[in-house]
Order: structure tokens, then sequence, then C-alpha cells
């Protein structure tokens, strides 16, 4: 018998239907994963069958989860389902843990609703749950003294503390480093079998889904256009969007060829040390250092990635190469100049480099019209362009990433996530700087409009010599758009050397690591 | 738009209309005295009746209304000229020595009784419709200082201002151009907010003599010359009084209002 069984799910909010006919059976055991791109309706499939819709929705058809009709159940009756039968781990461990409370004390909480049991013995059910998801550390923490990855197990414990018989788990591993996603999903793996439950996992990505999953089910505009067993659907794809999909995740963007060329960027022992909180009331303030020694180099027209999990220092080295924060050690050159001259930043060397955003929400001025945004730059030039040349300038920038004259009196709300990060493109490219920073620039995209902005990259590329740093903690993008690499731990390069040399024969352990923990999706037959 | 911006806007707007109409008509001349006519009810050739001088209560709310507005105004504005930069700089140079000092010294007007010391301000600088603007003012710095500064510090962490630094600008050009466009609408609500509270401390200093002295018309003044008088004539204390409370209450309403239609997330929920 089906554990889970969708039937003909239809949900639609104040009129505008979300999701059409969507389908699905699961029995125990089983890992199904949905995938699909943002605003395939995969999150709300999830949310109906919690019985979590938002405000304003309705929905119309069947959700039967062990023979009780979800969208039948009356709010109380839910309730007692949510935790008890069914559990959820959501995607930012960041946020889904409540900061005042210690980890043992919110998953025993969990337990003291929904059983009649003492506050003690829910306290030790709760430890011996943590344990079970490999916290080696006392419940009495609080979520501020964990990791990510840690935190992502608090959640689960407090998924399966009742242990229900499905659990769903909305992008699980999205906000995770490599290493981290990869122990979390061998812990999910681990945790089905062991208490016979449906998991029912939702991801964008595609590596993911083909790893975990025993089912997967394709959605594109809140239709399932394909669904079936892995294997089967891996080696015989039948929706072209399902083509197109796993396609654009194995892009190979060609990059044209890297012509030697002279030094243009030297970092020198760079150190810089933050200072943290002081541990005892006198006595000089204990620092972190959060870059030791970094050296590298980047010559003209050379396309460099950098590479290392959250927290490695990626980020600091960023605003110190910019130039927005001063370096305690060392040197950073661009063209022979310091980018910081004296106590300030150097304006004659800033004007060389431009850099582009993860998010595409938050890098525009929501009030600004793209002209203005893409022109900010401008203030780097002693004489910028005015008039006529302005707008040449405007109209050449966007033409360069695609967009359209046109585009250049909208607002920034009335474009789409991979617009943005195109018009962000245009803002860096209008000053012609010699270097652009990528800062994890294609990691918030959807898999078909990051491949196309890796091909404008590419393309961008082989109009003018651009060199760039392009910072990401997805290693096969980094492998298919950069000439060389640095792999960044705790602050250190372990590892530097042509991309193509390091990915196929990693020689620190570390790097080892990272690209042993990168799910990979298997060789498709693609042939027709 | 809510209910409560549409009342909101109406009331204020009949004060403000009011207050405009007293510029150049009122129905009675409030500077000549009536004697023989005092104290008389509502209605009649008064609308709303005459005072213990026989003088138009109409009249002399409509010139009350604009002492009060101009009194509000000009503290809101002293409140915001100086505390929306002070709030800017603070955020600007978050966590440094001046930071500190500019919200400590805020904190140091917020721990003062505010209309004690704008008592003790008209009391040693004489009792004047200015010092009471001035009085009611300083206590708004430190209001939009600390709203600026609490608004300003999680933009300063988002990419825009980050990219507007690689750009090269400076902290105060990226204060004008990034930061102080997206708080705006935050500003003009607190700003309706402290507007009713300037009304209701200039009619409070009005009411123990310290505001705008006669012959200018005031509402706390005409509250407390009807104070005596409230058993015989109980209509030249309720007219002013409901004044000040309408006028008042339309501006929360509107503030109120304001806030939800300025706001997105709260727009997106109702509907």
């Amino acid at each position: 018998m089906s554990l889970l069984a969708i039937k003909d799910l239809g949900v639609s909010i104040n009129g505008t239907a979300i999701l059409h006919d969507v389908s699905l059976r699961m029995t125990h055991g089983e890992i199904v994963a949905i995938t699909g791109e943002s605003g395939s309706g995969k999150s709300m499939t999830a949310l109906a069958v919690m019985g979590l819709l938002p405000r304003g929705a309705t929905a119309a058809g069947q959700i039967v989860l062990d023979s009780t009709d979800i969208l039948r159940t009356s709010e109380t009756d839910l309730c007692q389902m949510r935790g008890n039968a069914m559990g959820m781990v959501f995607q930012e461990p960041m946020t889904a843990l409540n900061p005042v409370q210690t980890i043992g004390d919110q998953v025993a909480e969990t337990i003291l609703i929904h059983e009649k049991t003492t506050k003690v013995e829910a306290h030790d059910r709760a430890a011996a749950m943590l344990a079970r998801v490999g916290l080696k550390l006392s419940p009495t923490r609080y979520p501020h003294e964990l990791s990510g990855g840690q935190r992502q197990r608090v959640v689960i414990a407090m998924a399966i503390a009742l242990r229900p018989k499905l659990l769903i788990a909305d992008e699980p591993t999205t906000a995770l480093d490599v290493t981290t996603q990869a122990r979390i999903l061998d812990l999910l793996r681990d945790l089905v079998r062991e208490f016979d439950m449906g998991l029912l996992i939702i991801t964008h990505d595609l590596a993911v889904v083909a790893d975990v999953a025993d089912k997967i089910v394709v959605m594109q505009k809140g239709r399932v256009v394909e669904a079936g067993a892995t294997q089967d659907l891996l080696a015989n794809m039948q929706h072209p969007y399902t083509k197109a999909l796993f396609e654009a995740s194995t892009h190979v963007v060609s990059l044209p060829e890297a012509k030697p060329s002279a030094p243009m960027l030297s970092v020198q022992d760079v150190v810089r040390d933050y200072p943290i909180t002081r541990r005892r009331l006198r006595g000089p303030r204990p620092m972190f250092r959060a870059l030791h020694d970094i050296s590298f180099e980047i010559n003209q027209g050379e396309r460099l990635g950098l590479v290392g999990e959250s927290g490695c220092g990626k980020s600091t080295l960023t605003r110190a190469i910019l130039g927005l924060e001063d370096v305690q050690g060392g040197e950073i050159r661009l063209d022979g100049q310091a980018v910081f001259a004296g106590k300030r930043p150097n304006l004659a060397v800033r004007r060389k480099m431009q850099v582009v955003f993860q998010d595409p929400y938050s890098s525009f001025n929501p009030r600004h019209r793209v002209e203005r945004l893409i022109t900010e730059p401008f203030h780097l030039l002693d004489s910028p362009p005015t008039g006529q040349a302005r707008q040449a300038a405007i109209a050449k920038a966007l033409g360069d990433v695609g967009l359209t004259p046109e585009d250049a009196s909208k607002f920034i709300h009335e474009f789409s996530g991979g617009q943005r990060q195109r018009i962000a493109i245009a803002r860096a490219l209008i000053v012609e700087p010699e270097l652009i920073i990528f800062d994890e620039a294609v990691s918030a995209l959807d898999v078909s409009v990051r491949a196309q902005v890796l091909d404008l990259i590419a393309e961008l590329c082989r109009k003018r010599p651009l060199a760039y740093l392009f910072i990401s903690h997805d290693l096969s993008v980094v492998r298919s758009v950069t000439d060389r690499v640095i792999v960044m731990q705790a602050g250190k390069i372990v590892e530097q050397g042509e991309t193509e040399a390091v990915f196929a024969n990693p020689q620190h352990p570390y790097t080892q690591t990272l690209i042993a923990a990168a799910p990979q999706l298997p060789q498709i037959g693609m042939v027709v | 738009m809510s209910r409560n911006l549409i009342i909101g806007t109406v009331l204020t707007s009949i004060f403000v209309a009011l207050a405009a109409v007293s510029f150049v008509w009122t129905p009675h001349d409030i500077e000549t005295l009536d004697i023989p006519n005092k104290l008389q009810g509502p209605g009649g050739g008064n609308l709303l009746g005459t005072d213990h001088f026989g003088r138009d209560i109409l009249s002399m709310i409509m010139m009350g209304a604009r002492t009060s507005i101009a009194v509000a105004v000009v503290a809101v504005g002293i409140g915001m000229a100086l505390g929306i930069p002070l709030g800017l700089l603070a955020a600007a140079r978050h966590g440094s020595l001046l930071d500190e000092l500019i919200m400590r010294g805020n904190d140091l007007v917020f721990a003062f009784p505010s209309l004690v010391i704008a008592i003790l301000i008209t009391a040693v600088f004489g009792a004047s419709a200015v010092n009471a603007i001035i009085a009611i003012g300083i206590f708004n710095i430190p209001v939009f200082a600390r709203l600026t500064r609490g608004a300003a510090l999680p933009l300063w962490e988002r990419d825009f201002i980050l990219a507007a630094r690689v750009c090269g600008k400076s902290a105060t050009r990226i204060s004008v151009e990034h930061i102080l466009p997206n708080i705006t609408n935050l500003m003009i609500v607190q700003g309706t907010i402290q507007f009713s509270l300037g009304i209701l401390a200039e009619a409070a200093l009005s009411y123990i003599g310290l505001g705008a002295q006669p012959p200018t018309a005031s509402w706390g003044r005409m509250l407390a010359d009807a104070q005596t008088l409230v058993s015989i004539a109980p209509h030249t204390a309720l007219v002013p009084g409901f004044a000040i409370l309408l006028m008042v209450l339309g501006l929360n309403l509107m503030g109120d209002g304001l806030r939800d239609w300025l706001d997105p997330r709260i727009r997106v929920a109702r509907t």
C-alpha cells in the first residue's frame, strides 16, 4: 500500500493557478525527489502535503497520507499529524531554530506537544535523537554556537523525533557546503532505511537528485512533466524540458584559449586580522586571522577560480582585493599600483576592477532606474561621459549582456533573477575594467539561466581580453569557466594550479575531499 | 487605501484647510472684544458660540489651528533636519566612537521627561511660541536619529551598497544617494506621529501659559481660559478640547494608514 498518494492536486492562490493536476505516489522506505526550477511549484506541493498552504490558497484533488486525506482534514487534526505522522526540514538552518532555546529543549518540545510523557523522559529521548543524527554536542547548546551543518542536523532531529512516516525536506542542503551536504544526504538516506519512512526531497540540484532519489518527479510551471524511477528516467528521458534541464546542469562553456601574458594583479603575503570580542575585561582584544599569508597572481586575460567552503576567507579576500578594507600585512597590487594607498583606497586602481555579487535581488537599489544603476561606476572616472556618449555607453553595455537599450528606463523589479545578473555584469563592464570579480555570481540562479550567464561570460571573453576571479563553491562551474584554480581552506591557500590538473589529480587531502564530496551527475546517454 | 488612512487624511485636511482659510477670512474678528455678547451658546450669530470676552469660538479655533500646525511643523522639521543626518552619520560610522557619542547623546536627551524640560526651557528663556517650538523640536531629534540609524544599518549590509563602495563613492554620498531614498517611507510615517505629539505638546505648553502668548490664539490657552467656566458654558471647553482630540486622532490614523500603505509587505498580505 502506498504511503502518500497525491491525485490531481490543483492549487490556486487568489484565482491564479499555481499547480495543475499534480499526481505522485510513494511507499514506505522510498526516497522521492521533486525537482524543477524556481516557480515550478515544487515547494508549493510540499506545503500542500503538510497542509500549510498560504492564506488565500484553494486546493482541489486528493492528498492521501496513510488513508487520511490532508485536504479534508481539520486544522486541529492536522496539528496532531504535523511532527507526528509527517515531519519537515527547511532550507535555511540559520532561521529554522529558535535562537533563545537550547537545541535539546527544541527537540524535546516536539515530543512533549504530541505525547504525554514527563519532561525528563522527553529530554532523554531528545538527547538520544540528537546523538542519532550524529551531533556530538551537549543538548544544552544554543543554536548560535553551532555551524550550519550542525543546525541542519538539529532540524532533522526535530523532524524525526516522533518517527514520522513521511519526512519532507525542502532544499535541505542548498545552504550548506559540499562536504557538509554529502554528510547530511548520507544521514537522510540512513534514517530512511532505519525508520522505514518515506522521504520527499525537494531540490533544484539535479546531481543531488540523481545521487539519493529512488524516484524522480520533474516539475515545470506547476505541472509534472515527467516522473519515473531514477535509473529509468536518467537513461531514457522523454520530455524535452527534462532533457534541457539535465543538459543545462552539465553545461560546458567553451572558453577561448588563454594566451600567455604578463601578470596584472599580484597578491603578496596578505594577512587580514579581525578583532574579536574580548574574553576578559582588561587586556588586549584577541585577533582572528582570516587570511594567512595569501599569495597569488592573475595575468592579463586570465580566468582564475577560487574554491572553498564558507568561512574559508573568500569574501575577506574579495574585499581586500577591491580595496574596501585594508590588510594587516602583505601587499595587493594591480598593474604595479597598490589598491590601498595609505589610509584611503586608490581610485586609480579601483576603476580597473569591478565586481558581480551573488544575490541578484539585493545588488541593486530598488529606487533607481537601470540607466542610473549601471552607470554608477562612472563615478570612478575623472571625466565621465555625458549626453550622447553616455547614452551610447549605456546601450553598448546593455547590448553586450543581451538586453535592449529600452531596458535602461525600467526599474530593477521588472527583471527576473537571470536578467538582473546580466544587468550586474553590464554595470561591471561599463567602465571596461581589466579585472572582474564574480563573487558566487551564478550560485543563486536556476540551472538553465546559469548556463546562459556562463555562456555570456565566455562570449565576453572572446570579444575582449577579460581577466576575472571566479569565486564559487560549485566545483563543476569553476571547472568549466576557469584556466587556473586556487583552493582555500581556513584562510590558507592549500592548492593552486591549472584547473584541469587540479581537478583530475588533486594533491592536497582537502581538495580530494572537496572533489569526492561534490555530487556528480551520472553520464547520461543522450544518444537518440 | 485602508479606512484608517482615509479617515485620518480627511480629519487632518479639514484642520489644515481651516488654518489656511483663516489667513484670508474668519467669521468674526478675534481681536475685538464684545463683552455684552459673551458666553453665547452655539448657533445664532456665532456658529460655535462665544467665549468670556465675547470672541467667536469658531474664529479662534481657526486661528488656533494655525498656531498648532505651525509649531508642530517647525518642531518636526527641526527633529528631521538634525535627527536624520545624525542617524545617517551614526550608521555610516557604525561601531566607531562617533556612533557611540551620537547614540549616547540621544539616550541622554531621551532620559529627560520631554514636557518638563520644555517647561524649563520656556520658563528660563521666556514664554513664547518660538521657545515652545525649539523645546518641542529638540526632543524630536533623538526620535529621528534612532529611527534613521536603525533603518540604515541593515541597508549598509546590502550588496548594492557594496557595489556603490566599489565604485568609489564616499559614505556621505552613499547615505544621500542610496540610504535616504530607501528610508523615506519610514520618515514620513514617523513624521506624522511626531506631528501629532507636537500638537499635543504645544497645547500642553499653552495650557500652562508657556506657549503662544495673547493675542495669538491657541487651543491650549482656550482650554485653560474655559476651565473655570465649564459649569456655566461647557461649549467653551468642549470645542477646543474636541479640536485637539480630532486633529491628533486624525494624524495618528493617517500615520497608521500610511505605514500600512507604504509597506509593500503588509499591502500584499491585505489583498
